[in-house]
């Protein structure tokens, strides 16, 4: 395993030299907040930050993407065939990722890449990523990685952790795709044994920064139905105004819509992020539509991410504890608080 | 700000008690700083949730709609002219509401503050009437809220409520506003290119995720033209085209009817300017027709009417 330390200055370069063999997507301020953008001439990456407003989550599942491609002129011997759209899946990474959202892209991981199921784009696209990884010295009041199963140093889903030092960060490669990053990256000195543990060190009391913690122990054993069923459903969804903020800046919300859209005698097939908060996500072409009234959607929302999923997937919810919900939704429906409920019903 | 807060509860609790409203609809105080959560009480024991500061700036008109049952509402000045086209809309009666209120004094930018305290983590914010007290993890600072409005705040004119069955407390003096369209007229003077560029910049983060809409008292249609399927209206990727779409369309459906309650621009989680496209039909509703949203409930609003001695002679 190759420790390094950078100067953070030095850093900069590695990763500017960095970018001839990888597409290197740092977070870089945009307006009044943070956001990943790939790194060229003209963009300063700024490690000096807590978390992008919206999740890293579209770098490998774009809001909107292009699938298919096709030409509806009958004199074009490839008419209303459905062509794969051409992408670059060269190697890319993204730097400065939070712990808390590289354990989203394994939460979602199971939806698209599963024994039954590989979805071909979102897959070519996280295998050609490598996650490098910024632990997290001074998290925000309303993370709640660690009840999650994350934490603000947790390696879980990186390739590579950083260690911002002060004036230096510090490398750990964790994975196969990580030496190889490391490999390419050139300068840097060889991190002395006792520089790694005392980085790790203070790396631990960092967990107890974390004031916010939501219960999740009862999740698996509550009965579906009467979950489902709980008076409390009308009540949390009371506020809601069923915007789709929740679920698109949520790293690990995954659903998708496919739609048409032609110009002229040439069509794509494109899908797009969807949220199950809107009306339109489950209306039946027949008219009739399952989840009418908003505190049915509402009640997906959470039911998905803290009953249904844990089902599942062994007890883990599918939320990675980022807060971004917390901190965005215009009516302050927390999700801390409706987790309580459920896990307390 | 606590005395409002007091005031709230006790009414509710009467009006509950009395049966003069089955439910009572304000603000609960938030589980993160300058955030308030809006809140529906029908039981009098449960009135303690009530709440008022100055982070209320979600328009509790939204919760009406369609509503069957008699209302008890807090409402300051914007929510009330909100109630007002509500009800000149058929979206709620006015026997069904009792109205509670409030004379306001502006809410708080939540964007300027966080700008203030560069971007530092906030973890309390405590409102005493005319200033703020922030609090983080290692500074504490006091703020003037007057150099803090929400933009739309900075420009009211009609703090007080227009309509209302009690009043919380003692109406507030109004005050004219030198220039109150400043920034409208900055974006009249501009040639159709930069207009363009202007309107194209400022929507460009836009996530479609439709906050500001659903945030809007007057986005009620059971269906919206975004959502129509059959027939599709507008591509739902994030096509500039279509975003450009779906806010230029979102604005002409409030023309003559957005009183410039500020929620749609509050709620927005890239912090998009989309108030200047209504601001610009609410000064042309005054300029052209003299109209102000929400001020009366005996007249029609300008866009839904027909005159026969109208003084455009095209429509006569
Ligand atoms: S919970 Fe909040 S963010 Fe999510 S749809 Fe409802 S109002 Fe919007
Ligand atoms: S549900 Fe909320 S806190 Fe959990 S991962 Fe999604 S945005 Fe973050
Ligand atoms: S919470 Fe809703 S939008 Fe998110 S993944 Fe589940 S069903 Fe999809
Ligand atoms: S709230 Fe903001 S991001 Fe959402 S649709 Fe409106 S302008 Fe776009």
């Amino acid at each position: 395993m190759i420790h390094k330390v950078f100067t953070k200055k030095e850093w900069i370069r590695t990763l500017e030299a960095l970018s001839d063999t990888y597409k290197v997507f740092v977070p870089v301020k945009d307006g009044n907040f943070h956001t990943f953008d790939i790194l060229e001439e003209g963009k300063r990456p700024d490690f000096d930050y807590q978390n992008t407003r919206l999740s890293p989550k579209s770098l490998v599942y774009p809001q909107s993407e292009r699938m298919f491609e096709y030409s509806l002129d009958e004199n074009e011997p490839d008419v209303n065939i459905l062509k794969v759209s051409p992408k670059d899946y060269s190697p890319r990474a993204i730097v400065g990722i939070r712990p808390c959202d590289a354990h989203a892209f394994q939460l979602v991981k199971v939806n698209f890449d599963n024994p039954l199921y590989r979805d071909p784009w979102w897959v070519q696209c996280f295998e050609s990523t490598t996650l490098v990884g910024l632990g997290c010295k001074a998290p925000c009041s309303t993370c709640f990685c660690t009840s999650v199963g994350g934490g603000p140093f947790s390696e879980t889903g990186l390739d590579v952790l950083l260690f911002d030092l002060g004036d230096s960060f510090l490398t750990k490669a964790l994975t196969e795709k990580g030496e190889k990053l490391l490999e390419h990256a050139r300068g840097g000195e060889d991190a002395s044994e006792s520089l790694v543990k005392d980085a790790e060190q203070s790396a631990e009391p960092t967990s107890d920064k974390i004031s916010s913690t939501v219960p999740i122990d009862k999740l698996k054993e509550r009965v579906v139905t009467e979950l489902f069923d709980a008076p409390f459903w009308k009540e949390v969804a009371f506020a809601c105004i069923n915007c789709g903020a929740c679920t698109y800046i949520c790293p690990t919300c995954w659903c998708f819509d496919i739609q048409d859209e032609v110009f002229g005698k040439e069509g794509d097939r494109i899908r797009n992020w969807d949220t199950c908060m809107s009306p339109l996500f489950t209306f039946h072409s027949s008219g009739h539509n399952p989840r009418e009234d908003k505190f049915q959607r509402v009640r997906q929302r959470f039911m998905h991410k803290l009953k249904y999923y844990p089902d599942k997937y062994n007890g883990t919810v599918q939320c990675s504890g980022c807060g971004r919900c917390v901190r965005y939704c215009p009516v302050n429906i927390d999700i801390r608080q409706v987790c309580e409920m459920m896990n307390n019903y | 700000m606590l005395e409002y807060t007091e005031r709230i509860r006790e009414t509710a609790k009467r009006l509950l008690q009395e049966g003069k409203a089955e439910v009572f609809i304000g603000y609960k105080k938030g589980t993160i700083p300058l955030m308030n959560h809006p809140v529906l009480i029908s039981d009098p024991k449960g009135v303690d949730l009530l709440y008022w500061d100055s982070n209320c700036g979600l328009n509790l008109c939204n919760y009406l709609t369609g509503r069957k049952d008699k209302i008890g509402i807090v409402a300051n000045g914007c929510n009330s002219r909100s109630i007002v086209t509500h009800i000149i809309e058929n979206q709620v009666r006015r026997d069904q509401l009792h109205i509670v209120g409030i004379p306001c004094t502006g809410m708080i930018d939540h964007r300027a503050v966080m700008r203030a305290v560069k971007y530092r983590e906030i973890l309390d914010v405590k409102d005493d009437g005319d200033k703020f007290r922030v609090k983080g993890n290692d500074y504490e600072e006091t703020f003037e809220k007057r150099g803090f409005l929400q933009k739309n705040c900075a420009t009211c004119t009609h703090h007080n409520p227009i309509l209302y069955d009690e009043m919380l407390a003692e109406p507030i003096e109004e005050h004219e506003i030198q220039d109150p369209f400043k920034d409208v007229e900055k974006i009249e003077e501009m040639g159709p290119e930069r207009k363009w560029g202007f309107f194209t910049r400022t929507i460009s983060r836009c996530l479609r995720c439709y906050a500001c809409k659903n945030a809007c008292p007057l986005c009620y249609c059971p269906t919206c033209f975004v959502d129509e399927s059959r027939p599709q209206w507008v591509g739902k990727s994030i096509d500039p085209t279509d975003t450009m779409t779906f806010h230029l369309l979102r604005a002409y459906h409030c023309a003559g009817r957005c009183t410039d309650c500020g929620a749609c621009e509050r709620v927005c989680p890239m912090g998009i300017s989309m108030r200047q496209f209504t601001r610009k039909l609410n000064k042309d509703a005054l300029d052209l027709f003299s109209w102000e949203a929400g001020l009366h409930l005996d007249k029609r609003p300008p866009l839904d009417v027909y005159r026969t001695d109208d003084y455009n002679d095209f429509i006569r």
